[in-house]
């Protein structure tokens, strides 16, 4: 039993404590997948802020995004053009899913909208792959996928990367939630659908305005997880690990995708390093749900989520 | 809206009653019927397409040179099953209506539904070197093959690979070999082998799973880079391929002593990956390329005609070859029944003795331009699996090519282990062992 | 004309409170039940029976026990998955640990099992809602998955790490492993279901149903006029995997025959709760009707293309059949949001009235 608690409790910090560098690696590794995560969440908390969508389909959309930016580049169209391009095509798509899926189910319980949007993760699955093809597409976007070493810490530049973006995007996204008149439109609307319909914000165009910027966002996770796997269907799945992130942070909260992403990034990463050989290893997928599901215990609405006042 | 309900519901009822219907048997055309559970679409689609692609290829150029195996029309149908082992079920059930003759599962979960299905329906089930391990013994699971070989064969001839290029299997005392698994039976089938080898030959063998799908594996790897091990041998599937190869690469591992398993090294498992990638090593059982005379035959036959089902450039894929090898397999053991029970639409308890005494020459191999492209292979009543040995094959940045001869299994080490699996197995099933002395 | 409730009196209490209190209902269900025991097996063929009917018939039950959970007591898991792996393993353990226990017990024990492991995981739901519970029951799924992956001992230590259903008879039919027929599994899913429709219509009737109703309704609202919200939701999820464990064993027994973890996965957790929400939330029959869209509808467009004589690449009609099914749900959601079962009322009303609407 002492033997057991030990291993559980004692070794695990020894071993940290016995090889910092290494740590240190472990917690950089944790970090820069946090943020990959973070990127994903983000899609999901944008279009949750503004219409109450709980959008399934933000991982077909990464997919998507990602899929139409190398299908328009293995064309042989110049990097530059794909990318306004591919931001076009999800701008349209924003479009059409306003017309034909938000604009019929207005005012509906969010559930149904829920739905609706499995619906759409259906369609845009088939047809993603019906315009793109099955293949695991290179995407090469001209960040290098290599590593340099300091202080005997690896560091991949891919990764560095990913994690700039994702620093500098939520901090656009920030000023363009707090600062813009659209942004201060979006947060009413977010609050209430009919009041903000009735002091004249146009609600149509404020989600068309919101689904396409998740779209923007949903082609940066695209790239930057495509970069690491290939663009391929499976691309659609990382929303599942994007998931406990977005409780964590609270679903209607920027900074809260980041700090979520951190905190599930690095105590995954933890977990499974130092704690994964105790019972075998692969915990990684649970662990971070279970990690989630602690935090929320202490505060039901996620850490940065807005506080739910309940009234009778 | 309102108007459109109730005409609605009557569309509804009718999809509802259509469905099944529509599953019901359609007319047979004459000629012997295999069905092809394909998954072209969903996330294993890379690894779907170019099998299913060798596949039909193979038998569209046994049907336009020669008219089917003596003369004798294959018909096939694929179904897709997009590796979901309920689709594969509801393919298996549709197309079973056309009596065939023998089914390629393609999926270790779609197998093992159709292993205690196989003496019901009178099928054979052809897991070419995947399935259930323990069926190789034909004794207990007589319409289950599982030739050329065996998940634990590969892992022993790898492992004796490994002792090779370290100088002898003694050597690798003291060596850290890391196994990589996909987290599901699939990936776990190599570690019984692996750790009985390990307590055999002294290695330190660390086992670290990654779970499906395996899009994120940086734990995974810095435990590797930790380790700094001597060796990897990976059992991976879909895109957990992609992301390690890729993580490899980042980490700094030597390339050339990181191998994978034989659905672990196919061109889209390294393409992503890019120039890092050269070095990385695989197992298989057949050789990539298409510098084999069938090739020509097939690009004659089946390309310049216009009827390929891929591209003309997407052939010699390691996984595209394996379909075509598998395409063989089959035809040639439904070649062997012709011989006993003449040229003629078979029952598929004909085929099953085909199977069972295929006897694949070097001789036949080099008449069907297939010399060096895969292993003679003869298959016994007791041994479904005819012991077939490895070929380690590696990436150049451009195509995968061979590196080591043709390297034999540890029958020593795995057969008592796959009799001993087997007899538990069958017993699960109900089945008795039968006596292969009788056999004829 | 046919369907009209003219004459019908209702003289007491229980005839008012009956389940069909019309009586053209009440001969319509039993009608159909006995249909359902009857025709197919002396029709279909195997392929409908075993990919079709039986397969529905079990995601019937798992949606009805969601639906309880969900559209009864409005909380939202995505953990269905996990706890019919639940079911599945401990039937298993059951039937091969004591091999005279009979089938039926093995299946209802294991979802006591369920049930238990559900109260574990709905003690979150005291705290958290909405989709935030959700997310959180994903927990549950992952973790279960995980662990009967994990331990070779759920597996009996078999080295292909499945677990594969034994031979099981019941009143001397086989009803359970390869040999037995697909029309004896097919009459004892349909047994089962039909039993347990019958429970959970009058658990939703009953005071537990109403003090779900309310918590789903008005929580704060429900424990100010006395409803034990705790005893309330932990009830809810203990009834709902209850359901989903016995849906569980049933699916592994009764229809795969062998299954590994994968066949639990969250795909599986998420197909349920798409029956739910397009056959209805709270609705029994919604359940079936979700169940039968789920099954069927991929079924039919996977096949329509040979029924008009149009051969089209597998590939290609598989991405079709994906765009039109997305579609559809999308379709149906717009004509009707609260699902199938809320259609069928609409049609019954204007059955009610019918050949004089106004």
């Amino acid at each position: 039993m002492i033997e057991l608690l030990r291993s559980v409790l004692v070794a695990p910090f020894a071993d940290m404590a016995g090889n910092l560098t290494f740590l240190t690696e472990v917690l950089f590794g944790g970090v820069a997948a946090g943020l990959m995560y973070s990127l994903v969440a983000l899609g999901f908390v944008l279009i949750f802020k503004a219409s109450g969508v709980f959008n399934f389909a933000q991982g077909v959309m990464v997919l998507f995004s990602a899929l139409t930016l190398v299908g328009l580049m293995e064309k042989g169209v110049p990097v530059p053009i794909a990318l306004a391009l591919t931001l076009l095509a999800m701008v349209a798509l924003a479009f059409v899913i306003e017309r034909v899926v938000l604009r019929p189910l207005v005012n509906q319980e969010p559930i149904i909208l829920f739905m609706a949007t499995i619906g759409l993760n259906f369609f845009l699955e088939g047809f993603g792959e019906m315009a793109w093809g099955a293949n695991v597409k290179k995407l090469d976007v001209g960040i290098p996928d290599t590593s340099f070493i300091v202080h005997g810490v690896q560091v991949n530049r891919l990764e560095l990367t990913a994690a700039l973006t994702a620093a500098v995007l939520v901090g656009i996204l920030a000023v363009f939630f707090q600062r813009t008149k659209i942004g201060r439109a979006l947060r009413a609307v977010a609050d209430d659908h009919e009041a903000a319909l009735s002091i004249g914000i146009p609600l149509k165009t404020i989600w068309v305005v919101v689904w396409s910027v998740a779209g923007l966002v949903a082609l940066v996770a695209g790239i930057m997880w495509g970069a690491k796997s290939g663009v391929q269907f499976s691309l659609s799945l990382i929303a599942l690990k994007s998931l406990p992130v977005l409780i964590l942070g609270g679903f209607t909260s920027v900074p809260g995708a980041i700090a979520g992403g951190l905190i599930i990034g690095v105590g995954e990463k933890l977990g499974e390093v130092y704690w994964g050989p105790l019972v075998g290893g692969a915990i990684e997928n649970w662990f971070a749900y279970v990690l989630a599901l602690a935090f929320l215990l202490l505060r039901p609405q996620g850490l940065f989520g807005e506080r739910i006042i309940e009234r009778v | 809206m309102k108007r459109v309900r109730v005409p609605m519901i009557g569309l509804l009822a009718l999809a509802v009653v259509l469905g099944p219907l529509t599953g019901a048997v359609s007319a047979q055309s004459p000629g012997i019927f295999i069905p092809l559970l394909v998954y072209r679409t969903g996330p294993y689609a890379p690894s779907g397409i170019p099998i299913a692609n060798g596949f039909v290829d193979y038998f569209t150029l046994l049907n336009e040179r020669d008219g089917g195996v003596n003369g004798v029309k294959l018909v096939w149908e694929e179904c897709e099953t997009q590796y979901d082992t309920k689709q594969g079920v509801e393919c298996y059930e549709r197309l079973k209506g056309k009596s065939p003759v023998l089914v390629n599962p393609y999926s270790t979960g779609i197998t093992y539904q159709l292993i205690p299905k196989a003496p019901v329906d009178k099928v054979v089930v052809f897991s070419m070197g995947y399935g259930m391990t323990a069926a190789a013994d034909g004794r207990w699971f007589p319409w289950v093959f599982s030739f050329p070989t065996t998940y634990w064969s590969q892992a022993s001839a790898v492992i004796r690979y490994m002792g090779q290029q370290e100088g002898g299997l003694e050597k690798l005392k003291g060596k850290k070999i890391v196994h990589i698994f996909h987290n599901s039976p699939y990936g776990k089938e190599a570690n019984p082998t692996l750790e009985e080898l390990a307590r055999k030959y002294g290695f330190e063998l660390t086992l670290l799973a990654v779970d499906h799908p395996g899009q994120e594996q940086k734990a995974t790897w810095l435990q590797v880079r930790r380790l700094n091990p001597d060796w990897i041998f990976m059992s991976g599937w879909g895109v957990m391929n992609q992301v390690a190869v890729k993580e490899a690469v980042v980490t700094g591992i030597k390339m050339d002593h990181f191998i994978g398993n034989w659905w672990s090294a196919n061109d889209s498992d390294v393409v992503p990956a890019g120039e890092g990638a050269k070095g990385y090593k695989g197992a298989t059982f057949h050789a990539p390329g298409t510098n084999f005379k069938t090739f020509q035959e097939i690009v004659k036959n089946v390309y310049d005609k216009g009827k390929g089902a891929g591209k003309k450039e997407e052939m010699g894929a390691p996984l595209y070859n394996r379909g075509i090898v598998n395409a063989m397999l089959a035809a040639e053991a439904i070649r062997t029944a012709m011989g006993k029970y003449g040229n003629k639409v078979l029952t598929s308890e004909q085929v099953r003795w085909g199977f069972e005494n295929l006897n694949l020459t070097e001789a036949r191999l080099d008449q069907m331009g297939m010399k060096g492209f895969t292993h003679p292979i003869k298959v016994t009543c007791e041994d479904h699996e005819g012991n077939g040995p490895v070929l380690i094959q590696q990436w150049d940045g451009k195509k995968w090519s061979i590196v080591s001869e043709w390297l034999a299994p540890m029958r020593d080490v795995v057969r008592p282990k796959l009799e001993a699996s087997a007899v538990e197995e069958g017993k699960k099933l109900n089945y008795t062992q039968r006596d292969c002395a009788k056999e004829k | 004309m046919i369907y009209r409730e003219t004459g019908q009196f209702k003289s007491s209490y229980a005839s008012d409170q009956a389940i069909f209190p019309i009586v053209q209902d009440r001969v319509l269900v039993l009608l159909g039940i006995a249909a359902a025991f009857v025709v197919p097996p002396l029709v279909a063929n195997e392929y409908w029976l075993q990919a079709v009917l039986i397969p529905l018939l079990i995601y019937a039950l798992a949606a009805i026990g969601l639906n309880l959970l969900t559209g009864y007591a409005g909380q939202v898991s995505l953990g269905t998955g996990g706890f019919m792996a639940v079911g599945a393993y401990s039937a298993f353990k059951f039937a091969t640990s004591f091999p005279w226990l009979n089938i039926i017990v093995v299946f209802l024990l294991s979802g006591l099992i369920a049930a238990a492991v559900g109260l574990v995981f709905g003690v979150p739901s005291l705290r958290i809602k909405g989709f935030y519970l959700a997310v959180a029951t994903l927990a549950a799924q992952f973790f279960l998955v995980w662990l009967f992956n994990k331990v070779p001992w759920f597996v009996n230590y078999a080295s292909s790490g499945t677990i594969t259903a034994p031979t099981r008879t019941l009143l001397g039919v086989m009803v359970t492993g390869p040999q037995a027929s697909a029309e004896a599994r097919y009459l004892v899913a349909l047994g089962l279901v039909a039993v347990f429709a019958l429970v959970a219509k009058n658990l939703v009737r009953g005071r537990v149903g109403r003090s779900w109703m309310a918590i789903r309704d008005r929580d704060i609202a429900a424990e100010i006029i006395g409803v034990r919200p705790m005893r309330t939701k932990l009830l809810a999820f203990g009834i709902s995997s209850f359901y989903c464990g016995v849906a569980g064993a049933e699916f592994v027994f009764l229809y795969l025959g062998s299954a590994e973890t994968l066949a639990f996965d969250i795909n599986l957790s998420f197909l349920v709760l798409f029956m739910v929400i397009i056959g209805g939330l709270g609705s029994v029959l919604g359940s079936f009707l979700g169940a039968g869209f789920i099954v069927l509808v991929p079924i039919f467009l996977t096949n329509a293309p040979h029924l008009i004589g149009l051969p089209l690449p597998v590939a290609l009609q598989k991405q079709i059949e994906l765009m039109v099914f997305g579609a559809l749900i999308i379709f149906f959601l717009i004509v009707e949001p609260n699902g199938l079962a809320r259609l069928w009322q609409i049609a019954k009303e204007k059955l009610r009235l019918w050949p004089f609407p106004h």
